[in-house]
Formats: C-alpha cells, sequence, structure tokens
C-alpha cells in the first residue's frame, strides 16, 4: 500500500511494484497529469475511482468557460481584491530561485484521456459496500480464488440502470411538464419520479447505489454516470425523455422543455468532461489556437 | 488492421457521378490508401448496377476471396438490393454490402470537382469503416394473411376490392359514408362517352354489396393500424347506424315517415334534402339507412319514434352503439379519394355571393334525372331556363394562390357541361380557359364536337363574376369579366349562369390517414408513391398501395386503373404466400433493461410489450420493422438495433473523418 508521502517516494518505487491504485480526481493541471502517468507507471491494476477520474465530474462543468475566464473569475470575485491583476503564473523568480506552481491544462480530463486505465469505478462518491466489494475481489485474485473482470469494464456497479433497483411503480411514460421536486406537493411516495414530472436520471445511470435517491424521495442525479455501453451519458438521457414527451406542436414541446431550465446541469453534472464533446465551444478554442495559454501569464 | 478482405466498387453512374466526381483517382486513392483497413481491390466502372458491372463484383468476391463489398453509386434506396442480390449470388451474404452514396450526397449537391471528389473519398472511408463492423444477417420469413383491406368505396375502391375477391381472396371494404359509390354516384354524365354514370356504376356498387368475398363496411372508419406486411391488425370504428342490418329490408318507410327534413349538402351538395334518417340516394349500397343523431328529433327532443313506430321489421334501434372491429389483413388498398376545392375561397367569382353561380358539382347534381330538378337546368330559383352560361375552368387550380397543380378533369368536365347545357336548355355557352387540356383517348375529339355545337371558347382566366352593370344589356345579368388573350382586349360577358369548373383537393384528413398507415404526403398533400412513373401504386411501407385521386387528381378510367394495378400488386403478394422481412431489428438485452418503460409507448408497430414479472421490456421481433425508435431512446443502452449498431455508426463517423487514417499516414 502507497501511503501518503512525497512524490519523490513514489518515484524511487520499482515499476509495477503497487497491485492496486484507486485514482482520484479528474486531469486539470500538469501535476494531475504527471502523477497519473507516475501512478500508471508503478501499478498493477489502476482504477479509476470515482466520477472525477471517470467522466470528470462536477469540475468537469469548468469545461463549459475557456480557462483563461475561469482564473480571471476566481481572481476577481466580490471578496477577491485583485488591484493590480495579479494571476497565478507556471514559474515565477524568487532570490532563491524559480518557482513552479502546477500549469492548468485548457480543459479538464478524465483520467483515461491520459493514461491507459485498467477499470471504471464510478459514482460520487462511490457507495461505501462497492468500495469493499472491489478491494474484496482483487484480495481474491491475488489468492488466485477470482478473475479479473474484462480490462476497461466498470466494476462496483449493477448490470442495468438504477430503475432496477428503484422501488417506485412505473408505467408507460407520457410527460406533459417537467417539474422542480419542491413544486409538487405531495410527490407521491411510490410512483415513478419521473412519471410524476421530475427530470429523474435514474433511467440512464448505471445501477450499484441501490436507488438511494429516488428510494428517499429525492431524483436521481446520475453520480454514477452512464450504462455500458453507453458513449454519451448526456445524449442518450436526452434522447429518452424527448421521447416520452407528450405533445406534438413544437410551441407546446418548446414548453414543456423550459421546464428543465438548465440542461447542461441536467444531463451532463457528472459527465461533460467525459462525454463525445467534452467542452464548450469557447474552451475547445483555447485547446486549439493556444493551448497554454491563460490571462495573466 | 483489418482481418476482412474488402472490394471497393465505384460507380461512374454515366456522367451522373463521373461528371462531377473524378471516380477513378477515388478508386486508386482507395485501393493505395485504404489497404490498412482491409480494402484488397477498388474498380471504378461506367454502370456498376448492370449485369456487367455486377459480374465484375460477383467475379471478385469469388476469385479474391472477399469478405466485405462496398459499392460506392447511388442511395441504398435505389440499387442495395441489386448489390445485395449480386453478393448472395457470389455466396457471401448479402448484408456484408455497404453503399456509399456519393450521387445523392456528393455529385448531385455538388459543383466543384475537387471538393465533390475528396468528399467522395470520405463517404468511402467512413463505408469501409461501417462495412468491417456489420454483421452477416439472415432473412426472417413470415407467411402472409391472405385478407384485404380495401379503404375507400368510391370507384377506385370498389374496382380494386372487386378484383381481389374474383381471384378468390377476402375483402374488407371500408367506407366512411353510408354508402359506397363515391363522387362518381353524385354525377350525371362520364366525359367523352357521355355515358349514364349511374348506369355503369350501380352494377358495380351492386357487385361489391353482394360478393361472397368482400366484407362491406358503410358508415365506418379505421381507427387503428398495427403490424407489418403480410400481418396488419387493423381496428375500424363501425358506427352507430341505429338500424339493426339483420332486420332492415331497406323497404324505406322509415326515411318516408321521419317527419325531419335536412339539408343534404353531402351528396346533393346542398341542392336538395334528406331525411334525419337516410339512404344517401335510391341505389345506395348498402340499402340500410343511417340515422343522423345530430338531426334526429327523438335525440333531440326525446320524443318522435316515427320510425320506428312504422319500420315493419323492428329494426330500428335507438341504443345501438359505436363498435370497434379487429381484423386481420396482409394487405392494404388505399383509395381515400379526393375533397373538392372549396369556391368560396376564390372570392371574385361570387360563389355563395351571387345566387346564380354554381360550383360543379352542384350543376351535376342540377342536371341530375335523381337530383332536385329532374335534371332541368335552371337558374337558383328553381324555374327560370338560363338563356347563357358562362363555364369558368381551373378555379383553384393552376393558380399561385391556391393550388399549383392542374387538377386533371375541369377542362373535360367544363366541355361536358357545355355540352349538357346545349343539349338542354339551348342556351349560350362560353367557355373560359387558360390551356384545354384534352389528352387521352377520345378526349380531344370531344372537344371537337363541342366546338362544332356552337359553344364559345374564350382563352384567357377571368377576373371577376359581378353583377354590377354598367350598360343596359348587363341588368340583371352575372358580368364575367375577361381578357380575352387570343384578341388581346378585354371582355365583359353578360350571362345567365355561371359554372366553376372547380379543382380537386387532398382529402382534407389525408396527413393523419397518412400517418395512420405509415404512408407520407406530397407538399400538396396527395399521397406519396414509391416511385413517380414505374411504381405508382406502391408506397414506401410494404404492403400499403393507394389507388385513384388519393395519389393524385385523376379522371375515371384512370382511377379504374390503379385500383386495378394495386389490387394486382395485392394478389402478387397473397400468391407469395410468404414476405421476406428485412433481418434489420431491434432487440433487448434483458439483463440491461431496468423495465423503466421509457420505451413502451414509442413502438409505431407496437412491437414492445413490458412483462412486469420479469419488470424488464420485450420487443417482438416478427412485428419490429427495425425503425430504430426505441434504439434511440433507450437511456440504458439495453437496446440494439441490428445493421444500425453504436459499433457500426461510430466507425462510419471516425471514417468521414478520416480519423481511422491517420496512422495510415494520410
Amino acid at each position: 500500500m502507497a501511503v501518503d508521502t512525497k512524490y519523490k517516494d513514489v518515484e524511487a518505487m520499482e515499476d509495477g511494484s503497487i497491485l492496486l491504485t484507486l485514482f482520484n480526481g479528474g486531469i486539470r493541471n500538469d501535476e494531475n497529469e504527471h502523477i497519473a502517468n507516475l501512478l500508471r507507471r508503478k501499478s498493477k491494476i489502476l482504477i479509476a475511482f470515482g466520477s472525477c477520474a471517470c467522466e470528470g465530474c462536477i469540475p468537469g462543468l469548468a469545461n463549459l468557460s475557456p480557462v483563461g475566464d475561469i482564473v480571471h473569475t476566481a481572481f476577481n470575485t466580490l471578496t477577491t481584491d485583485n488591484p493590480h491583476e495579479i494571476y497565478p503564473r507556471a514559474s515565477f523568480d524568487v532570490p532563491e530561485g524559480e518557482l513552479h506552481i502546477p500549469k492548468l491544462a485548457p480543459i479538464l480530463s478524465p483520467l483515461d484521456a491520459v493514461v491507459d486505465v485498467d477499470y471504471f469505478m464510478p459514482g460520487c462518491p462511490p457507495e461505501s459496500h462497492q468500495i469493499a466489494a472491489v478491494v474484496d475481489l482483487v484480495v481474491k485474485v491475488v489468492k488466485g480464488e477470482a478473475e479479473l473482470p474484462p480490462k476497461g469494464a466498470a466494476i462496483g456497479v449493477g448490470d442495468s440502470t438504477v430503475c432496477d433497483e428503484c422501488p417506485r411503480a412505473r408505467n408507460v411514460k407520457l410527460i406533459k411538464e417537467f417539474k422542480r421536486i419542491q413544486d409538487i406537493a405531495p410527490v407521491d411516495p411510490t410512483l415513478c419520479l419521473l412519471e410524476q414530472g421530475i427530470p429523474c436520471n435514474g433511467p440512464a445511470t448505471i445501477s450499484g447505489c441501490n436507488a438511494r435517491c429516488p428510494g428517499a424521495g429525492a431524483q436521481c442525479i446520475g453520480c454514477y454516470g452512464p450504462a455500458a455501453g453507453v458513449l454519451d451519458y448526456g445524449a442518450r438521457l436526452l434522447t429518452a425523455f424527448a421521447s416520452v414527451i407528450d405533445a406534438k406542436e413544437p410551441a407546446e414541446i418548446e414548453k414543456i422543455l423550459d421546464g428543465i431550465p438548465d440542461p447542461v446541469g441536467q444531463f451532463y453534472r457528472f459527465s461533460l468532461s467525459g462525454s463525445l464533446l467534452k467542452a464548450n465551444q469557447e474552451a475547445w478554442k483555447v485547446k486549439y489556437t493556444s493551448s497554454h495559454h491563460t490571462k495573466g501569464e | 488492421m483489418s482481418q476482412e478482405k474488402i472490394g471497393v466498387y465505384v460507380c461512374h453512374c454515366g456522367t451522373n457521378i463521373a461528371g462531377v466526381v473524378d471516380v477513378e483517382h477515388v478508386a486508386k486513392w482507395a485501393a493505395e490508401k485504404l489497404g490498412g483497413q482491409g480494402v484488397v481491390v477498388a474498380r471504378d466502372y461506367k454502370f456498376m448496377c448492370s449485369s456487367l458491372g455486377q459480374e465484375l463484383i460477383e467475379k471478385d468476391i469469388k476469385e479474391l476471396g472477399l469478405t466485405r463489398v462496398v459499392v460506392a453509386a447511388c442511395s441504398p434506396h435505389l440499387h442495395e438490393k441489386t448489390f445485395r442480390i449480386a453478393a448472395k449470388n457470389a455466396g457471401l451474404n448479402p448484408y456484408l454490402v455497404e453503399l456509399a452514396s456519393i450521387r445523392e450526397q456528393v455529385s448531385w449537391v455538388h459543383t466543384d470537382k475537387a471538393v465533390a471528389t475528396e468528399k467522395s473519398k470520405a463517404v468511402v472511408a467512413g463505408a469501409v469503416a461501417r462495412v468491417i463492423e456489420n454483421k452477416p444477417l439472415e432473412e426472417i420469413k413470415v407467411p402472409i394473411n391472405p385478407n384485404t383491406l380495401v379503404v375507400g368505396g368510391g370507384i377506385a375502391g370498389i374496382q380494386a376490392a372487386l378484383e381481389i375477391a374474383n381471384a378468390g381472396f377476402h375483402v374488407y371494404l371500408v367506407e366512411r359514408e353510408p354508402s359506397i359509390g363515391g363522387h362518381m354516384a353524385q354525377f350525371d354524365k362520364t366525359f367523352p362517352t357521355l355515358d349514364c354514370s349511374a348506369c355503369i356504376l350501380t352494377p358495380r356498387m351492386v357487385e361489391a354489396g353482394t360478393h361472397p368475398n368482400i366484407t362491406l363496411m358503410t358508415w365506418s372508419e379505421v381507427v387503428n393500424v398495427a403490424g407489418y406486411v403480410g400481418n396488419f391488425n387493423v381496428t375500424i370504428k363501425k358506427k352507430a347506424r341505429f338500424v339493426k342490418e339483420e332486420l332492415c329490408t331497406g323497404c324505406g318507410i322509415c326515411e318516408e315517415k321521419c317527419p325531419k327534413k335536412v339539408v343534404d349538402d353531402v351528396f346533393e351538395a346542398g341542392l336538395g334534402y334528406r331525411k334525419a334518417v337516410y339512404t344517401p340516394f335510391a341505389q345506395a349500397v348498402p340499402k340500410f339507412p343511417v340515422m343522423d343523431k345530430a338531426n334526429c328529433t327523438y335525440f333531440i327532443k326525446g320524443t318522435c319514434k316515427a320510425c320506428e313506430k312504422f319500420c315493419p321489421t323492428g329494426a330500428i334501434d335507438f341504443n345501438q352503439e359505436d363498435q370497434l372491429i379487429n381484423v386481420d389483413v396482409g394487405n392494404i388498398i388505399l383509395a381515400t379519394g379526393y375533397d373538392l376545392f372549396d369556391a368560396r375561397r376564390v372570392s371574385n367569382y361570387g360563389y355563395g355571393r351571387l345566387p346564380n353561380v354554381f360550383t360543379s358539382i352542384e350543376f351535376e347534381r342540377l342536371c341530375n334525372a335523381a337530383g332536385l330538378t329532374n335534371g332541368n337546368i335552371v337558374l337558383r330559383d328553381g324555374k327560370t331556363a338560363p338563356k347563357s352560361v358562362g363555364i369558368i375552368h381551373c378555379v383553384g387550380s393552376r393558380d399561385k394562390n391556391f393550388n399549383n397543380y392542374c387538377s386533371v378533369i375541369c377542362c373535360m368536365q367544363g366541355l361536358k357541361f357545355a355540352h349538357l347545357v346545349h343539349e338542354r336548355t339551348g342556351a349560350t355557352v362560353y367557355n373560359f380557359y387558360i390551356d384545354m387540356r384534352t389528352a387521352y383517348k377520345a378526349y380531344d375529339e370531344f372537344y371537337q364536337r363541342v366546338l362544332e355545337e356552337g359553344t364559345l371558347f374564350v382563352r384567357g382566366k377571368v377576373a371577376e363574376v359581378t353583377d354590377a352593370a354598367r350598360y343596359e344589356n348587363e341588368k340583371g345579368k352575372l358580368i364575367i369579366q375577361v381578357e380575352d388573350t387570343l384578341i388581346g382586349k378585354q371582355r365583359r360577358i353578360p350571362v345567365d349562369m355561371v359554372i366553376l369548373s372547380i379543382g380537386l383537393q387532398p382529402r382534407r384528413d389525408a396527413k393523419e390517414v397518412g400517418k395512420l398507415f405509415g404512408i407520407s404526403c406530397s407538399t400538396d398533400g396527395w399521397f406519396t408513391e414509391k416511385h413517380p412513373k414505374l411504381d405508382p401504386v406502391a408506397t414506401m411501407t410494404e404492403g400499403i398501395y393507394i389507388a385513384g385521386c388519393a395519389q393524385g387528381p385523376k379522371d375515371i378510367p384512370s382511377s379504374v386503373a390503379q385500383g386495378a394495378a394495386a389490387s394486382a400488386r395485392v394478389l402478387d403478394k397473397i400468391l407469395q404466400k410468404e414476405v421476406a422481412l428485412e433481418p434489420v431489428k431491434a432487440s433487448i438485452n434483458a439483463d440491461k433493461c431496468s423495465g423503466c418503460r421509457i420505451c413502451n409507448g414509442l413502438c409505431p408497430f407496437n412491437a414492445i410489450s413490458y412483462i412486469a414479472d420479469d419488470n424488464v421490456s420485450n420487443i417482438n421481433p416478427a412485428l419490429c420493422q427495425g425503425c430504430g425508435t426505441c434504439v434511440a431512446a433507450c437511456p440504458a443502452g439495453a437496446i440494439s438495433g441490428t445493421g444500425f449498431s453504436d459499433e457500426q455508426i461510430m466507425a462510419q463517423i471516425d471514417g468521414l473523418l478520416m480519423r481511422n487514417l491517420e496512422v495510415a499516414g494520410v
């Protein structure tokens, strides 16, 4: 087991000497990338652990802005007095020598964008019983009692989607209106939330959490990510919702869709960075024009 | 590096493709640069679809042991089948052939040769990448139900029904009105032979009504269609007649005794009356009357029941309700006919405002011996015979403001009216036409005849029909203001009566009916045929055929010919006994299905059911048509569509973007 220590200690280890690495977090800067490469080299099994490493998670929503805007915003908030327009720099000369801080990448990427990943363990956070099961499995593999799943698989998850574990009753779906959960009183405790007009992401989200949120009366927000084989979580969910909208006239359809005021937050809250599009146009432009430029540099 | 041996065949399509795309270069490029993808041979040929072109492919499959084929030619719509058969002949599974459309998607939409050639390469690369992911598939054969549904009991529908019934197969003939017969039953004479319309039509109606192989369902409408070619399940709403058909003898006493008179604006075009319980005309088939609930005194006030009191067989039943009847059929013919153009829309012709302006259908009823005036041609007052009559052609047709198309029948109809007015009143007749269209057998001879009879022809589009007289001789008359383009002058022609030869329009519910049966309409609203020249009665939906004016304006002989043609197509299907279904189907992976039921209401063919015990949805492969709706909708990615897997589509996109070629140094 690698303990919390200095990078140089890990660098000194023999390649492949770590049996199992659970890698947390996405790749936002060159330090993240360095650690990813380092741990890949040192580990027999590298697992993208949690939504951040798997598909970018909430930090991935920053891909909606060019990196310069992110820095600018961070150093110019109401509580940050920055009269001299001072921004972080990757390197800075001080009397003692040159200082370095990690350089931000144009967009945030999931782990598998920079290194080869053996398994993906999604969730924000992964459920504790699933973590225990995965560790158990690896132990069994070491003892020769079990085999590893095929490379690239999602582990610590179920076969299906959240609805499979959800106790709520469901019918043929026809949606006339999308509503926020607080605007419905009372929410029927036994009926499918989506059928009540609450945009629940359960149908598209891989199972494994025991449908905790819908079971507790709140809609699934999709932290476990897509089902196996799905290329783009948000696109899948979007077509699914669109398919069951019960209207024919364009104006009526528009009105129903207005019930989802933040489509990216609804469909890509956890998965934007790992989606087919990965980022919006403005952020992409930065990546392709001046890939290391940030404001103030 | 692909394990497949792929052949790429680039078609010139004469100059259709080669005129814009450097096809030889595309073939050479594919051979050189797509080797890494498994392309072992690439050729170009003048007409790939010709037998020589097909032989080229077959030979390569056999001699080079090709495992995949890409044909860069026209849309798969046109020749996919051709090349699949060629592959099959050479022993290759037909579904391992992929068409790259470089005609419809490239040469026909580009003019710049360099750009078109580059795009062709991308389309070919996409097809190559995709075909690698194609899986061999086997066609599914299902039996064909020998019964046929014919919708619409006009002459086209009657003809189709009789042809099939006479061949020994059962037909369900569904008609929305109380009687079959359609528009033809309303006409007096038919052009150009001047046969009495009823005399030639009613024997056919009777035959259809009594034929042992025809189940006639009038006052009925199709409300749901499920299934696919060979195995449709159709729900028909049989509206309550309030008359028990099994007891009614059609004696007509109910109609005679009914105290309620209603203006008949359907069959009599508003020129006559009918009762609240009625048969639309004397020769109606079937003979059973229907009760018009909205106008029946009993239904309105709760008392009367005169019909019930006098009915000798006790056939009146005020408690009857609409019935839903389910029938299984293998094929469907839509002969739903047309609506007439609403003459009120051309307000300058004064219809509805000037009493003596008549529409063509009103005139038909006026001069019909069975109509209100017993065939006497008189003005709206019911007694005065006109001394002069103006007949205006192209009303609502060939007009940018209304319908752009020619309604086909109006010229001959206008000539027929001219003849009838002449014959019966001796009045002076003017025909106002834009162009005289008398194509087809014996039509122009009829025009000559009407000319010789002394009808006056004025070439020009009528500007206005008015009763505002300017001169003494115009007083009390209708004045037709027209530019006579042959003499280049404006004319004002006073007449007693004006007849508007109104055009034909698609049924106002044609779009909904099309949707119900899964076929499309043209921009004008007529049902779209599979091929405008070579497949005029088939549609893009297998097992659904069209006939008569539902497909576009046409005269009686053409409608009859189409009815017969559609029936021949149906008989062909019936006699094949089974139909091969495309193996392109969707299927659900039960392990991945969460039973969320998003897909349940989406299937246009009702192929999806929900199995509550297992909490999964299921697709019936016999019903699935492979449309892909559910595949796209499944949020769990549990439904996959054969022939359109994610792997195939993503590979094709990669190919189109030449992404997989970067390693090959392209």
